[in-house]
């Protein structure tokens, strides 16, 4: 199953997309049963693309919250498709896409 | 070789160069190390948007709570009446404060909404770059728990 949820809903000819990314976004600073630092581990891109074209695209720093939530909005319709895909600090990559409603 | 293939190939690389030239905006950031590994702010922001020449604006909104319960999850929305090309957040005592970087292509509205942590009680900024200058709008959010770890 993907890590990403996606709702795309559009309102008078603009798409509401929100979006949640399973990732435990590991800051490098909490420390571990056994006392040491665990290593950072977190999505450092994300991009969402519709028809083709970019839409939207955000790069983060480990100071965003666990399961990473995004919000934002673009000019579209009804069926038309969102793609969302992120990558990580290890080089791990995921990718959903959905329709809009 | 003949010259009809090199004229043709030279018109692709005009074409090239003229697409180029008319979206400079297309390019996207992408993480920048340099910019997100940075306890300093402005050196952020001269990584960024190359220069920290910042104004006050009252067309930005800030929208995050007045006290944060708990430190790990602090809801931000920005959103501006400005033409935004990119939007950045920072949390100022956060051991590196930049926190989220967007990039706005034309078509996509000047809205951004998260959740980011908080170490502590400090200011937040909204960093909106409209038109080749940077314009800003912050808060103070108080914090109970902090949510960096440690």
């Amino acid at each position: 199953m993907s890590s990403i949820r996606i709702k795309a809903k559009e309102r008078k000819g603009s798409v509401d997309v929100k979006t949640l990314m399973k990732h435990k976004m590991e800051t490098g600073l909490r420390k571990g049963k056994d006392g040491k630092k665990i290593p950072e581990h977190w999505i450092t891109d994300v991009t969402a693309e519709s028809g083709g074209k970019v839409v939207f695209a955000a790069a983060f720093n480990t100071s965003i919250s666990k399961d990473p939530y995004l919000a934002f909005k673009f000019e579209g319709k009804k069926g038309d498709t969102v793609k969302i895909s992120w990558k990580d600090s290890k080089g791990k990559t995921d990718s959903a896409e959905t329709k809009v409603k | 070789m003949n010259r009809r293939s090199i004229l043709k190939a030279a018109g692709a690389i005009m074409a090239a160069a003229a697409t180029a030239v008319a979206f400079p905006r297309m390019v996207f950031a992408g993480y920048n190390a340099k910019a997100f590994k940075n306890p300093k702010m402005d050196d952020s922001l001269n990584e960024l948007f190359g220069s920290s020449t910042t104004a006050p604006s009252g067309d930005i909104k800030l929208k995050a709570p007045d006290i944060a319960e708990n430190g790990a999850v602090v809801p931000i929305e920005i959103s501006t009446s400005l033409k935004a090309d990119r939007i950045a957040f920072m949390v100022k005592e956060n051991p590196n404060p930049l926190a989220i970087v967007a990039d706005i292509p034309a078509g996509t509205q000047s809205t951004v909404k998260t959740r980011v942590r908080m170490g502590k009680t400090t200011q937040v900024m909204a960093v909106v770059s409209a038109d080749g200058k940077l314009y800003t709008a912050s808060k103070e959010v108080k914090v109970t728990i902090g949510g960096c770890g440690g």
